[in-house]
């Protein structure tokens, strides 16, 4: 028996058998909690399509050696403030996807600069990228609140009514906001289906995936993987670590965009400081370790972690109806299984 | 009559996962004797002394057989602590020093001399005493005296020059109550010459006291100028025992290379295989700055066709070669190769232009362990030669087929023994993953094979396999090789020419024919000593 239930963990990785039961039970406890399923399944798709790619945007980062990228924020707040410049300059025509084709265009060179800049930086300080990234992800992020104080864009969609900067949040009601969510949506009895979300979350995976097998993909992979190896086989490793972090950057900066039209609102300021960590939590959980990831990791950790973050919400506040200790207990649920995952780095199986 | 040696060892037999290392090898050291222990590299020297040091490694690999007496007395010794206990003192080869530290606080790390204190006495507690720092003075003065050196005992370790810090060790060790043998771990490598000199006189002062030095080495002058008493090691068996007065630099040169396995009869065909005139390869005052294995202006021609064996002990550079000349270490000088001079410090134009490499570091550098042996065997190929690539417009893809396709070629060709191409290479045995390296820098069709310890950490039957496959290329395919190898056993038995290095530099190139009295003193660094007093 025992031997049995080793093999099995074994095979699966036990930080993913053990996220699974959990969300297994919860799940279970919200039926009897009689919880109404259709709107939970519709939560936990929709939710896996809005994290995914910033779940993604790990694969490229552990892949090329430079660990998780604990520093996304500095994606993130790239891809904020294409977000902002879409708005200002108001290119929410249909033309441009409301506004989201417009944002992911103006995104990605910004990204592309920062994590090359970044890339560059995480050459010289080799070995300690975990630590240095998550600083420079906070550090970026108080930077970009001095910014968005004093950036002269006036549109009051996003701007104080009154003083200077930008707005905590903003709505996209008139942009962009469930632009791919309803792109195609398909309702099934109660349950909605975000097909475009969906299709937009695999569509960048698989283009993720392509790369990572074309030549310039695989010297990536060598380089991360033995750097050694990489270097006696004429791979330049300091140039594969730069291309994977940009990569990982241009990620972070859709990933953020997708997240927002399906939020329907824009955060600025503070938001991005701690969302590194639940997609380092989610492809950690999916199997990943701070050496090796697939992109089938990225896929299941964010669906394990979003389903179970989104499950384990309402069944809590079911349970403990006083105040907002259902909110204290989702904090301790969500930071539990990113501290798990986490002490999980060194590798799942 | 026992009672007149210090230490005696007798018949000790130890083996490692079922591979004899040591076959029945005696050593007796009487009281003031300075014994030379001598061999080459993998010779069980080092095995030995783990024995006699009762070192974990030797009891978690199933101990050994033999008895080991000391001052007469019958002792088994299981840690390196008890050891200490009985009198018995290690200089190491590496400093075992805490560099921040002061002579004086080095040498009496965890056995300070320590005077009451009134926390002490309140407390009752040992570890609450005050430090006597003048009779811990005292002391180091004594133990610095001996050695005959006049340097302050409260100066710092940090800065000051390697030959100082051997003698710390040194001082460490005689400072130690009732030491009754030293041992000293090949001391002179990192020394210079004068420094050695001082170092030599001081052991014989220190044998003079009446302590026995056993000394491992492998410079045999050093051997001549201080031991009375000579043993060689081969193989894991003992050679001989020798007194100084009755032998020479030249036979000790001998005993310590012997003859080991018979050499392939050289056929014709070899004749026309090499011409002596075409120069594949040509390096000159090469110099590759590789830690540990630094080369110091090396001169090399690589003729076409041939199997050019580089051989020599660890750490004098031979391993540094092949590695510059792949420009994986900082490296100067001028290599050519087939007419045109190739750039240096970087690999991907010594690959492009025909060489390709196995490095010595095979789990380290040559393999992607957790990768397929059809991904190791292509991935260089691909990213050189833009091989394996299916054409598209934006991403050329990986063609799955074809490295398919040749892994299982090289797979059947060089006999892998694998479950499938698709297996990691971390699961394959070390013989079957020196294959799979070799398979990598055979898809590169090189035109020069540069191979490093081809045979480092297997077992004999893929060795074996290995050497074959080598020869086979060479004979079959034209292939030039460059074979690096510590084992000069395996040089002699499939190369046409063996460059022996010393310190950096060629000592000589021998025929594997040549007397293993040549190869001995080549080794050594003495050949070119030994012929000039020849001609004198």
């Amino acid at each position: 028996m025992n031997e049995a239930i080793k093999r099995i963990s074994d095979r699966v990785g036990l930080p993913r058998l053990i996220i699974s039961l959990l969300f297994f039970s919860i799940c279970v406890m919200a039926l009897i909690l009689k919880l109404p399923a259709s709107s939970l399944i519709s939560d936990v798709i929709r939710r896996f399509g809005m994290f995914g790619i910033l779940a993604l945007a790990m694969i490229p980062s552990i892949q090329c050696g430079t660990g998780p990228n604990f520093a996304l924020p500095l994606g993130i707040v790239c891809g904020l403030f294409a977000m902002t410049i879409t708005i200002q300059f108001g290119l929410t025509s249909l033309i441009w996807g409301n506004g989201f084709w417009a944002s992911v265009i103006i995104a990605i060179p910004f990204a592309a600069l920062a994590g090359w800049i970044y890339g560059m930086m995480l050459n010289k300080i080799k070995g300690s990228e975990m630590l240095v990234a998550t600083y420079t992800g906070f550090s970026i992020v108080s930077f970009m609140c001095i910014i968005w104080v004093v950036i002269p864009f006036k549109n009051p969609e996003m701007a104080w009514p009154i003083g200077k900067g930008l707005r905590v949040t903003f709505a996209l009601d008139k942009s962009f906001a469930y632009f791919l969510n309803n792109f195609l949506m398909i309702k099934i009895g109660e349950i909605i289906i975000p097909t475009g979300l969906l299709l937009f979350f695999f569509g960048t995976c698989l283009a993720v995936w392509v790369f990572l097998r074309s030549k310039i993909g695989v010297a990536l992979r060598a380089a991360g993987d033995n750097p050694k190896f990489a270097q006696a086989s004429g791979i330049d490793v300091d140039k594969c670590r730069i291309i994977g972090t940009v990569l990982s950057n241009v990620l972070g900066a859709i990933g953020i965009i997708v997240y927002a039209q399906s939020f329907g609102f824009v955060q600025l300021y503070l938001a991005p400081l701690y969302m590194a960590f639940p997609a380092v939590a989610a492809v950690l959980i999916g199997g990943a370790s701070a050496k090796k990831a697939k992109i089938s990791h990225a896929i299941l950790g964010v669906f394990l972690f979003q389903g179970l973050l989104t499950v384990a919400l309402p069944v809590a506040n079911q349970i403990f109806s006083e105040g907002n200790l259902s909110e204290v207990l989702r904090m301790i649920v969500q930071n539990g299984i990113i501290l798990y995952a986490i002490t999980k780095v060194g590798g799942a199986d | 009559m026992q009672e007149k040696y210090t230490l005696q060892m007798k018949d000790i037999n130890k083996e490692y996962y079922g591979n004899k290392v040591l076959k029945g090898v005696s050593l007796s050291v009487k009281p003031g004797e300075i014994h030379a222990l001598l061999g080459e590299n993998g010779a069980g020297k080092s095995t030995l002394m783990n024995i006699l040091f009762g070192m974990p490694v030797i009891h978690s690999t199933g101990g050994f057989s033999g008895e080991v007496f000391l001052c007469g007395e019958k002792t088994h010794i299981k840690s390196p602590k008890e050891a200490m206990e009985l009198g018995i003192g290690m200089v190491h080869q590496e400093f075992m020093l805490v560099p921040g530290f002061t002579i004086t606080e080095n040498i009496k790390l965890n056995r300070e001399i320590t005077k009451d204190n009134f926390i002490s006495r309140a407390f009752k507690n040992d570890s609450l005493k005050t430090l006597d720092i003048k009779e811990m003075k005292k002391d180091t003065r004594k133990a610095l005296d001996t050695l005959g050196m006049d340097i302050d005992e409260w100066a710092r370790v940090a800065g000051l020059p390697v030959g100082h810090m051997q003698f710390i060790e040194i001082a460490r060790e005689i400072d130690k109550k009732g030491i009754k043998l030293l041992v000293f771990d090949e001391p002179t490598a990192v020394l210079t010459e004068s420094e050695a000199d001082n170092l030599i006189s001081a052991m014989k002062n220190l044998a003079a006291s009446g302590i026995s030095i056993l000394f491992i080495t492998h410079r045999l002058d050093e051997v001549m100028q201080a031991a009375d008493n000579v043993t060689i090691l081969r193989d894991g068996e003992l050679v001989a025992t020798r007194k100084k007065e009755e032998t020479s630099v030249s036979e000790l040169a001998e005993l310590m290379v012997g003859r080991k396995v018979e050499i392939i009869p050289t056929s014709n065909e070899k004749d026309y295989r090499i011409s002596t005139d075409n120069i594949i390869l040509s390096i000159r005052n090469l110099k590759v700055n590789m830690p540990g294995e630094e080369v110091n202006g090396i001169d090399l021609d690589v003729r076409k066709g041939e199997i050019l064996g580089i051989g020599g002990l660890a750490g004098q550079g031979k391993i540094g070669i092949a590695n510059g000349i792949m420009g994986l270490y900082e490296t100067s000088g001028d290599i050519v190769l087939k007419g045109e001079k190739l750039e240096l410090n970087n690999t991907k134009q010594s690959l492009k232009k025909g060489l390709a490499f196995v490095s010595e570091d095979r789990r380290g550098v040559g393999l992607l362990l957790d990768s397929s042996i059809e991904h190791n065997i292509a991935v260089t190929t691909m990213q050189i030669k833009d091989k394996f690539l299916k054409k598209m417009t934006v991403f050329n893809q990986m063609d799955n087929k074809a490295i398919r396709q040749h892994a299982l070629k090289m797979i059947e060709e060089l006999d892998i023994r694998c479950t499938g191409p698709s297996q990691l290479t971390r699961r394959l045995s070390g013989g079957n993953q020196q294959k799979v390296c070799v398979a990598r820098a055979l898809t590169l069709e090189p035109d020069v094979l540069l191979v490093s310890e081809p045979t480092r950490g297997i077992d004999i039957g893929a060795k074996k396999l290995v050497l074959d496959l080598l020869v086979k290329l060479n004979r079959e395919k034209g292939m030039t090789i460059i074979m690096t190898s510590s084992e000069l056993a395996e040089l002699r038995s499939i190369c046409d020419r063996i460059a022996i290095v010393s310190e950096g530099k060629v000592e000589g190139i021998l025929k594997p024919t040549d007397s293993d009295r040549d190869f001995g003193l080549m080794m050594a660094g003495q050949y070119h000593k030994m012929r000039c007093k020849e001609a004198k």
